[in-house]
């Protein structure tokens, strides 16, 4: 089974995707650690394999962004080969196949999130063996943990993009509070068939909460 | 071919001086030489037909099917040697396999019919291969689209609406055109399909045949399937009618030895 090696950098993480009726939206906070120590505040844990599809990383973050190099290169190609952008589906096969062939070696949990003719928005889960879920919305990460309860009550199926917003907001600066491991700013991305918008919320600016 | 018997026929490697490879252009006679195959590209679907020749009478009935199954969704036709033919519905299915395994995704017509293209294509290159003698006609659905292409000796492949291979290519092509594809059901399109067939046996010059109807669509759950029964009946009855009202009263399969 896979760990940190000594000195390893990890991304002690909060993601999550969220299916909407014409998109999904992804978020991520932007802490990143090696031990104790935040190597980087403002760390950009969403990121783009193809126009339309994004993938959250969480785990080592040399392994992460090793295997979204080597899928957004898959993407590419596919893009050329077939003369039409690939599915997230597609996207999320390939990230599985990686996960689960270097399943003893990878410390990786990655959330697909992405828009595409056939399905609208989707949202696929990777989590550590290498499996894949298909789910309406997924958390992951070491900050997950704090928010289940949270996500399963707030959760609707029919949340607008606006609503889906909030959502993943509340849910990523409640992780942040709580995991240790989790921090600094949340990063957002919402994916449509019009393309990608990227924000993120300082970490003065985070919503209102009990604090302890 | 005038450049026949001077030395420029003797290897897929060597050009003629008028730019022909003679070996593949001798691959493409070995398809004109087989039974008839065409396929047909209606709006919901694609239907496959066989002029199967048999050359004895002792061969079991429905042996040695000339249309195979290369994934759920797609049909494999072809004209040509039989031989060749089962080596190349191997390939396909392998690339078939691959292509699902590495994107859990159904292999696209297009795709499939590429690499089929590329892999046939190859053997028109060394001087130590032969060309395949074989057309093959693709038949599939994706996601609810009907695609329809032909590969050739040459490793030319091309989509088309409709598209025939063999002996009798050039009246098929013709009865094909006078179709009208784009609202012709897929029901429709099968009988079609017997029809043109038998009308384009030469009854004079191979006494037996055997038709092999196929077809992919919505009615077959975009999966690959000889027709059932039933409407295979409904279309040899349809074609034997609609024939005999063309030319000589012909009839094939029965005992005129």
């Amino acid at each position: 089974m896979a760990t940190l090696k000594p000195g390893e950098i990890s991304m002690g993480t909060t993601i999550m995707a969220v299916e909407f009726n014409g998109g999904v939206v992804v978020g991520a906070d932007s802490r990143t650690t090696s031990g104790p120590y935040i190597v980087n505040r403002v760390t950009d844990k969403l990121t783009k394999v193809h126009d339309n599809i994004y993938c959250c990383r969480s785990g080592s973050a040399a392994d992460t962004q090793a295997i979204a190099d080597i899928v957004k290169y898959y993407l590419d190609l596919y893009c050329s080969q077939h003369g039409e952008a690939p599915t997230v589906k597609i996207a999320a096969t390939l990230f599985q196949e990686i996960c689960y062939q270097n399943r003893s070696q990878l410390l990786a949990g990655i959330i697909i999130g992405g828009w595409d003719k056939q399905e609208g928005g989707s949202v696929y889960n990777i989590p550590l063996g290498g499996s894949l879920h298909r789910e309406p919305f997924s958390i992951g990460g070491s900050g997950s943990g704090y928010i289940y309860g949270y996500c399963d009550k707030v959760f609707r199926p029919d949340m607008s993009k606006e609503e889906c917003i909030e959502f993943v907001k509340n849910s990523v600066s409640l992780a942040m509070t709580r995991d240790g491991s989790s921090g600094g700013v949340v990063r957002l991305a919402v994916i449509t068939k019009d393309g990608v918008e990227r924000s993120f919320i300082s970490g003065d600016q985070l919503p209102e909460q009990y604090l302890g | 071919m005038t450049s026949i018997g001077t030395g420029y026929d003797l290897s897929v490697s060597t050009y003629s001086p008028d730019g022909r490879v003679f070996q593949v252009e001798y691959a493409q006679k070995a398809v004109d030489n087989s039974g008839t195959a065409i396929g047909l590209r209606v709006k919901d679907g694609v239907v496959l037909a066989v002029e199967k020749i048999k050359h004895s009478r002792l061969l079991v009935p429905n042996s040695n099917k000339r249309i195979m199954t290369a994934g759920k969704h797609i049909g494999f036709a072809s004209a040509g040697w039989m031989s060749d033919t089962r080596h190349l519905v191997k390939r396909a299915r392998d690339e078939a396999r691959h292509y699902y395994g590495t994107y859990k995704t159904e292999i696209p017509a297009k795709i499939i019919a590429e690499r089929m293209g590329m892999y046939v294509q190859a053997y028109t290159l060394y001087s130590a291969v032969r060309p395949f003698g074989v057309s093959t006609l693709l038949a599939t659905m994706d996601n609810n689209d009907p695609q329809l292409y032909m590969i050739e000796p040459s490793g030319q492949y091309m989509g088309y609406r409709g598209c025939a291979a063999g002996k009798g290519k050039q009246a098929a092509k013709t009865e094909i055109e006078k179709l009208d594809l784009d609202s012709l059901s897929v029901r429709d399109a099968v009988k079609e399909a017997a029809r043109i067939i038998y009308s384009v046996h030469d009854s004079t010059k191979d006494k037996l045949f055997e038709l092999e109807l196929s077809w992919v669509c919505a009615e077959s759950n975009g999966v690959h399937t000889h027709v059932p029964q039933d409407l295979f009946d409904e279309a040899v009855e349809y074609a034997e009618n609609a024939d005999n009202s063309d030319d000589e009263g012909d009839e094939e399969m029965e005992d005129d030895e």
